[in-house]
């Protein structure tokens, strides 16, 4: 065990957990939620020259998917030297 | 020069680059067959990955789906990009911290049972057959209409290239060679579109030009899209036409199918630390973006240009004897087909009775760059692009089928006690078998390649993707739990595709679907089963012993996790 104690270990899971669950939730709103459930809502909306509900379906949801990736691996950095277990 | 002899030379070219790159990097031990030795740098993993992802299909048919369905399109394009997210986040830093080879690697020890490792393995090398058969089969369309040589003879030249360095080189050839694929085939996806956002936009950037107005000063092009589709009787481009349980289910399915490739894990295996693979799964999804970002503009670049072109700028059709070359090129190859149903010489295509064109959607693609009229080496590159997508995708997939057969059912299951050697040898046989079937398959197409598709993802996100996930996250599943999932929720969703695809196709109709979701959705609801039935079979049999339960802990945190096992 690399953590000094089980409740170390499991406050960072809990942090761990915590980090990827909001991020996941930011995944599920713009692709499931605008891309989808909301589009057409959103396309009345015209956003540089597209409707908006089309643009997170086909260009918007991606650029958001890779900007999640990012912050995941910073904060999961982060968490990792916070609890001294990283590489 | 002429577009033939282009074509041969800069196909010529990127061949011989990776056959160099397969002969420099040839793999000595079963770790640098299977994961490359683990010492990619992340970037690398993260173009490698691409190319390993973005397929024949990708490459070829994609644009041309999102071309024809519009709004509906956008379900590949979130589906198949949604699943990194997956990945990087819920997946792979804890199966990279485990340390193995494969995924029935990972199953087959979670779950303490080499029961779990079998229907793991069975999994895995069933959806890479779905694939690669189809990846054959787009080498051969490329050499048909492009080298204008038999598709048989282009499927063998395909073959041997993929023999040479997938069977030399294991993971570590394949790897670099993917590094190359990927920057042969991205140029050849860029430029033309590139060229083509210019021409009708005046955009430098494709993913802004299809926002942009047109410069012809007919207005937005998206408004003008819209307006022509909806005179032509295809309905708004911009508007859907699934209803949205549909396609909620479907972009679920591809989302979590992606997650649950058994190909696309195993990249993650290559890199040296946890901590990489965190990062290359951010580059990945770039290097995949780039190019999916630019699909949605090229789609509906490419139908403006198309209707243009076919119907005449006053819609009232063009002269069949004054169609440009393109058309004519490509009537040779089947993919479209014109039928002067009022007898008045003009072409006219819609979405009504008024039409006269059948127009396959492979072809907007490689047709691209002559509809728009661009330059002879354009069209030379489209080609080798395009090669590049089919090979890599098909040597990343034969890697794991070998190592399925080598690894998991060989050193793992049947003989345990044989050497390092040997391993190697039956990988090498494995892969070249996995070759000789796919050619198979790619001369002899099966009717139903584009069906199977949705079953490779329907069965990886009912089967291999929850069993991944309850095994990181969820401590107390157990083997009877995981097993009887895989198998529940596989059985499921192979039985309504089948029924739905083979043998009553004539159902397959939104009114006959359970809660009107399509086979290409219904991996979602397989997925959910597989979970609900682990959670109640687990609650009735026996706990996770402690050695197991440690082994989750361990994977939890990145500390300590060394170097790809050696076993």
């Amino acid at each position: 065990m690399s953590f000094e104690s089980k409740e170390q270990a499991d406050s960072y899971w809990k942090e761990n957990l915590s980090i990827m669950l909001k991020l996941l939730a930011v995944w599920f709103a713009v692709s499931y939620g605008c891309g989808i459930l909301f589009i057409d809502e959103l396309n009345e909306i015209t956003f540089m020259g597209f409707k908006l509900g089309f643009w997170f379906a086909q260009q918007g949801s991606m650029y958001v998917f890779i900007a999640l990736i990012f912050i995941y691996v910073k904060q999961m950095n982060t968490l990792d030297k916070k609890y001294n277990v990283e590489e | 020069m002429d577009v033939q002899i282009l074509t041969y030379i800069i196909v010529g070219l990127t061949f011989a680059l990776y056959i160099g790159i397969a002969i420099w990097a040839r793999a000595g031990s079963t770790k640098e067959f299977y994961v490359a030795g683990g010492g990619v740098p992340p970037v690398m993993n993260g173009m490698a990955t691409a190319a390993d992802w973005m397929s024949a299909a990708s490459f070829i048919s994609l644009a041309g789906i999102v071309s024809f369905t519009g709004s509906d399109g956008s379900v590949y394009l979130m589906g198949w990009t949604g699943g990194y997210v997956l990945l990087a986040l819920c997946m792979v830093p804890y199966l990279r911290k485990f340390g193995k080879f494969t995924v029935p690697d990972f199953i087959g020890d979670r779950y303490y049972s080499d029961k779990a490792r079998i229907v793991a393995v069975i999994c895995a090398i069933f959806i890479c057959f779905t694939y690669i058969a189809g990846q054959m089969r787009g080498v051969g369309v490329v050499f048909s209409r492009f080298l204008e040589v038999e598709i048989e003879t282009g499927v063998v030249i395909g073959m041997a290239v993929v023999f040479f360095y997938a069977v030399l080189g294991g993971m570590k050839g394949i790897t670099y060679t993917q590094v190359a694929q990927y920057c042969v085939l991205i140029f050849a996806f860029m430029v033309p579109a590139i060229f083509i956002s210019v021409m009708m936009t005046g955009n430098l950037i494709p993913q802004l030009g299809f926002g942009s107005e047109m410069v012809d000063g007919s207005g937005y092009l998206l408004d003008k899209l819209d307006g022509l589709s909806e005179e032509l009787g295809f309905g708004a481009y911009t508007e859907g036409r699934k209803s949205t349980l549909d396609v909620f289910c479907i972009t679920g399915a591809l989302m979590v199918g992606t997650a649950g490739l058994p190909h696309v894990i195993v990249r993650f295996f290559t890199v040296p630390k946890v901590k990489d693979s965190r990062i290359s799964a951010g580059w990945t999804l770039i290097f995949i973006g780039i190019m999916y970002t630019t699909i949605p503009a090229l789609a509906s670049f490419a139908r403006v240009n198309m209707i243009e072109t076919i119907n005449g700028p006053e819609m009232t059709g063009t002269a069949y004897a004054e169609a440009p070359s393109w058309i004519k090129n490509w009537e040779k190859t089947g993919l479209i087909k014109f039928d002067d149903k009022n007898g008045d010489g003009k072409m006219f295509y819609s979405g009504d009775e008024r039409n006269e064109m059948k127009i396959d959607r492979d072809i907007m693609v490689l047709a691209n760059p002559e509809i728009a009229d661009l330059p002879a080496w354009v069209i030379a590159l489209v080609a080798a692009g395009g090669l590049a997508a089919a090979l890599s995708t098909s040597a990343g997939l034969l890697l794991v089928i070998s190592t399925s057969v080598s690894h998991d059912l060989m050193k793992k299951t049947l003989k345990p006690d044989i050497s390092d050697k040997t391993e190697l040898l039956y990988a090498r046989v494995a892969a070249a078998v996995g070759i000789v079937f796919a050619g198979y398959f790619g001369i002899n197409p099966p009717g139903f390649v584009a069906a199977v598709v949705a079953f490779a993802f329907g069965l990886a996100a009912s089967s291999l993707f929850p069993a991944i996930i309850m095994g990181i996250f969820n401590k107390k599943m157990n083997k009877e739990g995981a097993i009887a999932g895989m198998v529940v929720g596989l059985v499921f969703t192979a039985s309504y595709i089948i029924y739905f695809k083979f043998v009553n196709p004539a159902a397959n109709t939104a009114d006959n679907w359970l809660f009107g979701i399509s086979p290409e959705g219904i991996g979602t609801i397989g997925m959910l089963v597989n979970f609900a039935t682990a959670f109640t079979v687990a609650k009735l049999t026996s706990e996770v012993p402690q050695d197991v339960q440690d082994m989750v802990d361990a994977i939890r945190f990145p500390k300590g996790s060394g170097e790809a096992h050696d076993h």
